[in-house]
């Protein structure tokens, strides 16, 4: 999304006439002063940028070079960390880590979008009683630190004992446990005037269809923003898995990539590099496939006109 | 098509506060019914209540012989046209069309045939493949009245429909729905029409009735020409009419048959006209009179108001000539055509109401008391 401000002064010129020498100088400053905001711009996005493309860099060294040389241009590169770090020191291969995420992230992904606009559609378009209530408790969790509530739910997950499945990582996502989406979505909807809705009901839809056909179209934005959101934090999640899995042939990427820290005495960091390479592969490409949504999603807050 | 009948339906709200006051008012079959009052007058409310988007909290409404009350809006046999149009903006101008037909499951072909008449009538044929951001202002209020009129429903429900509109653009829709309407009547296919508007011009022009409103209470329901001539009451008389009627505060005392009206300090006969009419003696009441029906006199002039001009407004085909008489303002109106005539600003001028033209109002009841 970029607003275009057109103040080049070439515009204040009439085609074909000569341009003054007021106009070449105030040309010439434009063209400075974009100069120095993209040099700036350059230099502080190479400084943000720069741990990632090291790490890419990082993942075609060999071990020795990793520490014997600030630069991320390989001197003489190799894949072998990809492809031992692909084995991995247990039975299974990184496939397989990448597969229990996707076991993991799919199920709780579409759980958490229809979860989610249920209730914030139920919040935003309703009155019942209790909804006060109801909403504070919701706002109340989304301030509530994750810390505070994992030994509860710890707890609660044994005693159904769900310990050592995926149910205890995208079941609560699938009541709507995320309070932050919930208000997400709800804000959105705010944003949303309620004409259609009405136009919908007078047409002869009832709730659940007005919701389908009309409220989630206009809310594609945000349901994708949420997607996407929760794609990532499920991708990148370390604290759940590691509380509620404990065999090794269910751990998801990011187990699997602390696993090679811990069974190897001397850490072979290119495989580690390598794979956390991989390992964001997913959360990189989703985003630029959905950045166009997902911009939009996060800076509208609803439709326009 | 069907009669609509409201019987004391009243609007409570949640917090208390009473919106509607028990309105009743009937729409005839193939009838064309102008809401129209001040913002806040709970017209659209009304409306909506109509539509069954909003409960009502007393009375009952009925559509034809069914009494709608507690049923869904999508089952009461009603369309509506909102004031921004309300068009789904996912969807293409076909499926926007179609989207009522659709939910209720009718076959393709019929819809397609629906579609295809709705879009010749409305001429928006070469807008069905588009999205609504695609169209201008006044496309998307013709697929809007399409997307009503494609249901063929018992009544129509407009809320100000061309509010959104440019005003060359407006005065076209205008025209175009009051044909549509009266085509439709030619079809042997009778619509009835509630339509909701604060734009008087509307209401004038497209009204087989209009039904004036003030904060929650009709005022008077009637055909345009009734409206203008014989308003029931100030609020009507003052709210119908451009420039608004002058109300001027006045003492009405009758000797014998002949009404004198006293205005501040000046006191004029009445000769003709109005005594015929009038149906109380003498009291306070307010003199109402158009700006139009004032006869404008060379100063000095006997049995009339005396005004000075404040200031004088060229339209064009019309002046208004705005006045004070004592310490009321005052506007008349006089054609354009006599601008060099016109006495300027500071100049004073004799006024003569015309003695058929005036109506009075009590002051206490605001009621018209020269209707007899």
């Amino acid at each position: 999304m970029t607003a275009s401000f057109d103040l080049n002064p070439r515009r204040l010129v009439e085609p074909g006439e000569p341009a003054t020498a007021m106009e070449i100088k105030l040309r010439r400053r434009s063209r400075l002063s974009s100069g120095i905001r993209y040099g700036v711009l350059l230099v502080f996005g190479l400084i943000m940028l720069y741990p990632l493309i090291w790490l890419i860099g990082a993942s075609f060294k060999t071990n020795a070079e990793i520490f014997a040389s600030p630069s991320f241009w390989p001197e003489n590169p190799t894949l072998s960390g990809y492809i031992k770090g692909w084995e991995t020191s247990t039975p299974y291969t990184f496939g397989r880590f990448f597969w229990n995420t996707f076991l993991i992230i799919t199920p709780k992904v579409i759980g958490t979008a229809i979860s989610c606009t249920l209730v914030a559609y139920g919040f935003a378009r309703f009155d019942f009683p209790g909804k006060k209530i109801l909403f504070a408790t919701v706002i109340a969790t989304l301030l509530l630190p994750n810390v505070v509530t994992r030994i509860p739910q710890y707890l609660l997950f044994r005693d159904i004992g769900w310990l050592d499945s995926f149910l205890p990582l995208w079941v609560p996502s699938a009541v709507a446990g995320d309070a932050f989406f919930v208000f997400m979505l709800i804000q959105f909807l705010r944003a949303i005037p309620r004409d259609m809705e009405e136009a919908a009901r007078v047409d002869g839809a009832n709730t659940l269809q007005t919701l389908v056909y009309i409220v989630v179209p206009l809310l594609m934005p945000a349901i994708i923003s949420v997607c996407l959101f929760q794609f990532m934090w499920t991708m990148n999640d370390f604290l759940g898995p590691l509380i509620y899995i404990s065999s090794v042939e269910k751990y998801p990427v990011s187990l699997a990539l602390k696993l090679s820290i811990d069974t190897t005495e001397a850490f072979d960091w290119n495989q580690i590099l390598a794979m956390s390479v991989l390992a964001l592969a997913p959360s990189l490409a989703v985003f630029f496939l959905a950045q166009k949504y997902f911009i939009e999603g996060i800076s509208t807050g609803g439709v326009k006109g | 098509m069907a009669e609509l009948q409201l019987k004391s339906v009243e609007k409570t709200y949640g917090s208390g506060f009473k919106a509607v006051h028990g309105i009743d008012l009937t729409v005839q079959e193939g009838e064309f019914m102008v809401l129209v009052g001040p913002s806040g007058c709970a017209k659209s409310t009304t409306l909506r209540m109509i539509a069954g988007l909003e409960t009502i909290t007393g009375g009952e409404i009925r559509i034809g012989d069914r009494i709608v009350n507690d049923i869904v809006p999508g089952k009461r046999g009603i369309a509506m046209v909102f004031q921004n149009y309300a068009l789904y903006p996912h969807m293409k101008v076909r499926n926007n069309l179609s989207f009522g037909l659709r939910l209720k499951g009718r076959p393709k072909p019929e819809i397609e045939s629906a579609t295809g008449d709705v879009s010749r009538v409305l001429e928006i044929e070469q807008l069905l493949e588009r999205l609504p951001k695609q169209l201008s202002g006044g496309q998307a209020q013709r697929v809007a009245v399409g997307r009503a009129l494609i249901k063929q429903p018992e009544v129509f429900l407009f809320d100000e429909p061309l509010s959104n509109l440019d005003a060359k653009l407006r005065a076209a829709m205008r025209v175009r729905i009051t044909d549509l309407h009266k085509k439709l009547k030619a079809e042997g296919r009778p619509a009835t029409v509630v339509y909701v508007t604060h734009d008087q011009v509307e209401a004038m022009t497209m009204g087989d009735r209009i039904c004036v409103m003030r904060e929650g209470h009709i005022m008077q329901v009637a055909d345009p020409t009734t409206l203008y001539e014989r308003p029931a009451n100030a609020f009507v008389a003052g709210f119908i009419g451009m420039p608004e009627m002058n109300l001027l505060d006045a003492l009405l005392i009758m000797e014998g048959e002949t009404p004198y009206l006293t205005v501040g300090e000046q006191t004029i006969r009445v000769d003709e006209g109005l005594s015929e009419r009038l149906t109380t003696g003498s009291g306070p009441v307010k003199l109402g009179i158009r700006p139009q029906h004032v006869e404008i006199l060379p100063e000095g002039t006997d049995n009339t108001l005396s005004g000075t001009v404040t200031n004088v407004e060229f339209l064009g085909h019309e002046i208004n000539l705005h006045l004070s008489v004592g310490a009321e303002a005052f506007v008349a109106v006089v054609p354009g055509d006599r601008l060099a005539s016109v006495p300027g600003r500071g100049k004073t001028v004799a006024l003569r109401p015309a003695g058929s033209r005036i109506h009075l109002f009590d002051r206490q009841t605001e009621q018209n008391i020269s209707l007899g």
